[in-house]
């Protein structure tokens, strides 16, 4: 099995630099996508800052306060943001005749779907470093957090982008068109904002916090603020992990499911 | 690589069908296509061509019947045929998004081969289908002509020794339509076989060793372009007349030709060549008719589905048994007008 494991990892390889390929020549859409978190944390630090800021912090806080509560968030939302990339450019992937060709070729029957996965990780971890250097430049710093956090804050990151991505490319393989991958695929930019990424869940109304608080998004939150800024983890991580894992299998064989029926 | 001999058949298809939903695409057709030929089905859109080529080429899965290619079963093995074939599909299935050389190099990857190779692979196509200067453009800014060459070009980097090539002329202005001919007839010149779909007749009279025709999911006739072309009723010598009076006489001295009343105009069953067209000038001058226009008229793909579908006109040797080549038509034209 070890022959059909190296062309595995060979074909995906090759599909991988196809993808990488893409978003070189084309990187407009990745940017755009980019866009969407960075003028939200601004927004919301800038110009809703301070009435946030009082708001979570009992009236004494300043704006830094909130620019601290406020960056998890907004780094699982740039991960949400830019799988949504990934499912447009699967859906119009699988439109083109050479997706066709790839089918009636020798090769990994996986790898050009794990060639688009791999593409949106790595570009999800380049968006979340991109858009956490915003959140430095404007005054963001972790509380002490050991090169231990750091590592597994890295870590969740990069499960959360599997995760999402594999969902992300169900959508795509489901949906007809690139229009419809981008519709399909909104609920991974909505729900950061229903999650607890920009207020405390304690501070919504109580018929909404069931909403808020059983999604993929604020246990990943306030997993990544605990090691972040060293607030209570509690059981958010493993629920996290959970998250992830279910997450990652349910798009991976919904995908692949998708993958193998016959084409149009 | 593929374990056909010379001699042996590259693709055999027995009883293919293939339904989507309620509709019969494919009812049960069957094709066998020796080693190193170029086998044509030849068919009007919705034929069903485009499918039988899917279904072959292991992109998509047939309801039934036993399929070989390469000497491989296309259910039981499907990736032993992927790597015995190459494909060119009628729509362009090239990257648009990243230059030509760049999809040759994107085969040559997939294809496992080492890079020195590759590049010389890539390099030695570009050069033989004429896309050297374009090499480092995007793909999706070729002409249709350019498109296909690349496709094709894609399609050799593996050497495949078995090609399917569906509709590849569609679209294409006359001197490109030359020039793909060129390349499929040296193709098979290196011993490649080749499973051709086309629309038209000539395209199909001028390449294929073996043409069958595919109509409403069934093989209608097939033979060798010469044996297909005695089937077909269409080819006529045209005489018009500009009074009505000679056009009534003429109409009832020539008891074989079908008339035309509001055109003033007769057709008398001939193949074009210059025998027959010097016997119907004999018999014409014999029976002292003198028309107005005289014209020839040859069989296109119409005058095949007008005979191979229309009720009267049926020839009666149509799907003949095979392999039995000896069944195939070979009865003289007027039986079969």
């Amino acid at each position: 099995m070890s022959g059909a494991l190296s062309l595995a990892l060979r074909d995906s390889n090759t599909m991988l630099r196809r993808n990488l390929l893409h978003a070189r020549r084309y990187p407009s859409l990745t940017l755009n996508l980019l866009l969407t978190p960075v003028i939200l944390l601004l927004l919301f630090v800038y110009v809703f800052g301070d009435v946030m800021s009082a708001g979570i912090g009992g009236g004494g806080a300043d704006r830094s306060d909130y620019i601290a509560y406020i960056v998890p968030g907004i780094l699982m939302m740039t991960i949400g943001g830019t799988v949504v990339g990934a499912a447009v450019s699967v859906s119009m992937d699988m439109t083109e005749g050479v997706i066709a060709r790839f089918r009636t070729m020798a090769i990994h029957r996986g790898s050009v779907i794990i060639g688009h996965v791999v593409g949106s990780v790595l570009q999800s971890l380049a968006s979340v470093l991109l858009v956490g250097a915003v959140a430095v430049a404007i005054g963001f710093r972790s509380t002490d957090a050991t090169a231990l956090e750091w590592l597994a804050a890295f870590g969740l990151v990069g499960l959360v982008a599997l995760a999402l991505t594999w969902i992300a490319v169900g959508m795509g393989l489901a949906s007809p068109n690139a229009e419809a991958a981008s519709n399909n695929a909104l609920p991974l930019i909505l729900l950061p904002l229903i999650s607890s990424a920009f207020v405390p869940i304690d501070a919504m109304p109580g018929w909404f916090q069931p909403v808020a608080e059983y999604q993929p998004f604020t246990p990943a939150i306030e997993t990544l603020r605990g090691l972040l800024l060293g607030t209570e983890i509690g059981n958010n991580g493993w629920v996290a992990l959970a998250w992830c894992l279910g997450l990652s299998v349910l798009g991976y064989r919904w995908s692949t499911a998708l993958f193998n029926r016959d084409p149009k | 690589m593929t374990t056909t001999t010379p001699h042996s058949p590259a693709i055999v298809a027995n009883g293919l069908r293939k339904a989507y939903g309620d509709k019969l695409v494919l009812d049960g057709i069957d094709v066998s296509v020796p080693a190193g030929t170029i086998f044509s089905l030849l068919g009007p859109n919705g034929a069903g061509k485009t499918t039988a080529v899917k279904i072959l080429s292991t992109l998509i899965s047939a309801d039934g019947g036993e399929l070989r290619v390469g000497g491989h079963d296309v259910a039981v093995d499907p990736q032993a045929v992927r790597a015995a074939i190459g494909v060119t599909g009628q729509f362009s299935a090239v990257d648009g998004l990243i230059t030509g050389e760049e999809n040759m190099l994107l085969m040559a990857d997939l294809h496992h081969l080492s890079k020195r190779e590759g590049r010389r692979v890539a390099a030695q196509l570009l050069e033989r289908f004429d896309l050297v200067d374009a090499a480092r453009k995007p793909a999706q800014s070729y002409s249709g002509g350019m498109k296909r060459r690349l496709d094709l070009a894609m399609t050799l980097v593996g050497n495949p020794r078995i090609i399917f090539l569906d509709e590849p002329t569609t679209g294409l202005d006359p001197r490109s339509r030359h020039n793909m001919w060129g390349i499929i007839r040296e193709l098979v010149s290196d011993g490649v076989t080749v499973f051709l779909t086309t629309q038209y007749l000539e395209e199909a009279d001028e390449l294929a060793h073996h043409i069958a025709v595919l109509n409403d999911g069934k093989i209608a006739a097939e033979g060798t372009a010469d044996e297909l072309k005695r089937l077909i009723p269409g080819g006529h010598v045209r005489l018009r007349f500009s009074d009505p009076a000679a056009y009534r006489t003429a109409a009832e001295a020539l008891r074989e030709a079908s008339t035309d009343d509001e055109a003033l105009s007769l057709r008398i069953p001939s193949d074009g060549s210059q025998r027959e067209l010097r016997a119907v000038l004999d018999w014409l001058d014999t029976a002292g008719i003198e028309a107005d226009e005289l014209t020839v008229h040859t069989p296109d793909l119409d005058d095949v589905f007008f005979a191979l579908t229309s009720g009267s006109g049926r020839p009666t040797t149509h799907r003949s048994n095979r392999p039995n080549q000896s069944n195939q038509p070979h009865q003289s034209k007027e039986n079969v007008r």
